[in-house]
């Protein structure tokens, strides 16, 4: 069910999900255009009771939210020193950035003016949350440019830029684990400001906080969902070794997180509302049982730990449960304050698919270019050595 | 403390007059519309068999201004919360954070701009009332400064009893606004929002948004500290099966 599933190991053979993916891309284009031909209103759902929608929802929020896998690994690796998940790195590293450019083209698709993005640079208002987002994307993006260009110079036989990088890799490391806690803190601040809007299920002064958490667990979730996908694409073996002990990572975020969400709900006496089981309170239920409550029982059994099948869907899940939280706190939880419902347009939708498609296809792309992966599963380039 | 709106929706009749002068003032096209849109910056709704103008509140601590990345909004001294389209890129954040859901944007445009009332901050600066206060036949909508204003709602409520809810709506709200109601039926059966906190919105992301300075410096020494510990424990441990205490520098560390 992705673009990368087919794309054969070594040489790039056109299939299906081939088709699939120029067929997305095509009409992503075509609404592109007509979106900045016709107004926002033309393409969206959007409007004055709901400006914010999909875009905001599931690009910006969960786009971020794929790049946390990033910070968590090199912090692992660099910081804490647990050398032997070096050779899961790289791929992270590039979804971080992926995940990133992702963030950047959406916005630049949702904002009405995207030609004055960088009026953020240059006029400021450090009371705004918006600012800060703004800053950390532009910051943390270069951060994983540079951790992510070793893999690049090696490609073209230049060593000297990468040992500088590798030099420098632990001053680059925290400044990326400070952008990212900060950024994904950031996120659930944008929404501290809607005290009167975002219903109790949502709403909580410990939004920022509760969005680091549940990012630190989904993005280990991607982490071992990325590399089953590419274990699927490129005929490699999953790394159970490294896999499990972070599985274990991931239950103690989401335990965290999951007690964290359940005092908040208390504090806000909000029990009440999934109770009488209304239109919140369901989509509270699917969020927090699917994507909290079963990873962590299931992830709990060392049993069903070390079975490849059960952690990649452990780890499905907590992405799925990240995900539908993101869309539950912009979307679901905003809807009743706003009067009206919103339900995303098709146009809306084919953009999102159409980027992550594309993300998906530079993803194989750098795969069988670059060494990411430690075998080097591509070309008979050797790894010269360890960058970022 | 700048100036300020009264709307008294016992004495509004309904007849648009401001409405339509704020179309005027501030050419904005087409006819006058039922709700607020970006071309509709302040309307007259039947609630209750009251008339009630909607429009922006200009708060004291205005929502609006504190979330703009760009700072295309600002509290002007004189009361206003002026917008400069100019500057915006919009984010709409500001539509997503007013709490009396105010600023509305122009969703058919392919380059399109926040639009909402500026409170006349142009004929404020000449001295001149707002064009909607001047062309009110009723004075519903009167205009002046903002102690003046309190000092007049209070009287009226005081002076006929029974005959106001005793709330002065934009007193406190969302940490209180230059535009104030009086009316005698609820006002969220008027349809403003009645579940305000006194406090500003604007404080609860600013509580954060302060302390990142401090947080940045106290996060990244720590993690440079258990960078240190491990990395130290690495050599150590390297050191001692190589049989000597050295300790080899902290290149080999990454
Ligand atoms: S009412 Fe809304 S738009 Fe008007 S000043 Fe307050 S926050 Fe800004
Ligand atoms: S839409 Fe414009 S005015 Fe509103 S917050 Fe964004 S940049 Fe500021
Ligand atoms: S104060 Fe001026 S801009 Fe605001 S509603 Fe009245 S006439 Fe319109």
């Amino acid at each position: 069910m992705n673009t990368l599933a087919t794309l054969a190991p070594r040489r790039f053979r056109p299939g299906f999900w081939t088709a699939v993916f120029v067929v997305l891309f095509l009409a992503f284009c075509a609404v592109t255009v007509i979106r900045f031909s016709k107004g926002l209103g033309a393409v969206t759902h959007l409007s004055d009771q709901f400006p914010w929608g999909l875009w905001i929802g599931f690009d910006l929020l969960c786009g971020v939210g794929l790049a946390a896998g990033a910070f968590t690994l090199t912090a692992v690796v660099h910081l804490f020193n647990l050398k032997r998940f070096e050779p899961i790195v790289r791929p992270t590293i590039l979804t971080g950035f992926l995940g990133y450019a992702f963030v950047i083209v959406a916005l630049l698709l949702d904002l009405g003016q995207p030609w004055r993005i960088w009026h953020a640079i240059v006029y400021w208002n450090p009371h705004s949350v918006m600012f800060e987002v703004a800053w950390c994307v532009m910051l943390y993006t270069t951060v994983l440019a540079v951790e992510f260009s070793p893999a690049v110079f090696e490609r073209f036989g230049f060593h000297a830029p990468a040992r500088i990088i590798h030099r420098l890799i632990t001053p680059l490391v925290i400044i990326g684990v400070i952008l990212s806690t900060l950024h994904q803190s950031s996120l659930g601040s944008l929404y501290l400001i809607v005290p009167s809007k975002l219903h109790p299920l949502w709403y909580s002064p410990m939004l920022p906080l509760h969005f680091y958490i549940s990012a630190i667990g989904a993005g280990i979730g991607m982490v071992i969902l990325e590399s089953y996908l590419s274990g699927r694409a490129f005929h490699r073996h999953l790394e159970m070794d490294l896999l499990e002990p972070l599985a274990r990572g991931m239950v103690v975020a989401l335990g965290i997180y999951g007690l964290m969400r359940l005092q908040a709900i208390r504090r806000n006496h909000a029990f009440g509302s999934i109770l009488d089981f209304g239109y919140e309170g369901q989509m509270f239920l699917l969020e927090f049982t699917l994507g909290v409550i079963l990873p962590v029982i299931l992830m709990s059994f060392r049993r069903l730990r070390t079975n490849p099948n059960w952690l990649v869907g452990g780890a499905f899940l907590a992405v799925l449960g990240f995900v539908m939280n993101r869309l539950n706190v912009s979307i679901t939880g905003m809807e009743a304050a706003s009067g009206t419902r919103y339900l995303p347009s098709g146009m809306e939708i084919i953009v999102s698919l159409g980027l992550v498609a594309t993300g998906m296809a530079v993803f194989a792309f750098a795969v069988r270019n670059f060494s990411i992966f430690p075998d080097g599963p591509v070309t008979d380039d050797h790894r010269s050595e360890e960058g970022a | 403390m700048g100036m300020g709106l009264l709307f008294d929706a016992t004495r509004c009749i309904g007849c648009g007059a401001c409405s339509s002068a704020c179309k005027e003032q501030n050419k904005l096209p087409g006819k006058v519309e039922e709700v607020l849109t970006a071309y509709t910056w302040t309307t007259v709704q039947e609630k209750e068999g009251l008339n009630v103008r909607r429009m922006c509140m200009h708060c004291e601590v205005p929502t609006c201004a504190s979330v703009c990345p760009v700072a295309a909004l600002k509290k002007t001294p004189e009361g206003p919360v002026v917008y400069d389209a100019e500057r915006c890129m919009g984010c709409r954040y500001c539509m997503m954070a007013c709490p009396f859901e105010i600023p509305k944007y122009q969703w058919d445009r392919p380059v399109p701009v926040v639009g909402k009332c500026i409170l006349c901050a142009g004929r404020l600066k000449e001295g001149k009332p707002t064009a909607c206060a001047e062309a009110c036949p009723a004075e519903a909508t009167i205009f002046g400064k903002k102690e003046d204003l309190i000092w007049e709602a209070r009287t009226r409520i005081r002076q006929k009893p029974g005959a106001y809810v005793d709330h002065i709506y934009g007193l406190t709200e969302a940490g209180g606004t230059s535009v104030m109601m009086i009316s005698s039926a609820p006002f969220d059966k008027l349809g403003l929002k009645s579940n305000l906190p006194a406090d500003p919105p604007a404080m609860r992301t600013w509580q954060v948004l302060s302390n990142i300075p401090d947080f940045v410096g106290v996060w990244g020494v720590f993690l440079y500290g258990v960078h240190w510990i491990t990395a130290r424990r690495v050599d150590v441990a390297k050191a001692e099966s190589n049989g000597n205490g050295h300790n080899h520098g902290r290149e080999d560390r990454s």
